[in-house]
């Protein structure tokens, strides 16, 4: 059941991936880019559910905390050209 | 006892399914959708709704455990970021002045 979802999960990755690289505006990129990382998240804990390493979900939680920051930090690079 | 655990299996298989609908129907919209403005309505709210549904489903599947807390913790986490990180981008994009698509327009 679980490496069903996870796989449907992962086939939805090249399309935000599409989406990254054929992007025309910079927001574009930074949302498709933000749309992988939420997914990698939910992936990372499917896959501690299928091979049983319950460790998974620890990483989940530290994935998910640095992909929001990354969105946020590259937004505000882009807006004022450096991050003081 | 066992009816129990049907109920279990059953309500982690419905809540997969329906989780995995939106998440593919999140990533066609992203591809799909004409302009940068409606690709976040994809982004912003079916994505976060098919997320967290996983997410649920691995809970009910769990049971009451600390791995189910950390996964509720992912759960909460993502359902406050990710509008809060669609909002910011459309805000970044608005202020730089991009235009929103109107019907009629050419896609881009």
């Amino acid at each position: 059941m679980f490496e069903i979802a996870s796989v449907v999960v992962l086939l939805a990755v090249p399309l935000a991936l599409y989406r990254a690289i054929a992007g025309p505006l910079v927001y574009d990129r930074v949302l498709a880019a933000n749309v992988i990382g939420t997914k990698t998240v939910v992936l990372i804990a499917l896959v501690g559910f299928v091979f049983e390493r319950p460790h998974f979900m620890d990483i989940g939680l530290i994935y998910a905390l640095i992909n929001y920051l990354t969105t946020i930090a590259v937004l505000k690079y882009r807006a004022q050209g450096g991050l003081d | 006892m066992e009816s129990l655990q049907t109920v279990q299996t059953v309500a982690t298989g419905v809540l997969l399914g329906l989780g995995c609908l939106f998440i593919v129907i999140a990533a066609i919209g992203i591809v799909r959708l004409p302009d940068f403005y409606t690709r976040m309505h994809a982004s912003g709210k079916s994505d976060t709704l098919g997320q967290s549904l996983v997410l649920l489903a691995a809970i009910v599947y769990e049971g009451f455990t600390l791995v189910s807390a950390k996964l509720l913790m992912i759960m909460l986490f993502i359902m406050i970021a990710n509008p809060t990180a669609t909002h910011a981008v459309a805000r970044a994009a608005f202020k730089v002045g991009k235009e929103p698509w109107k019907k009629g327009d050419k896609r881009r």
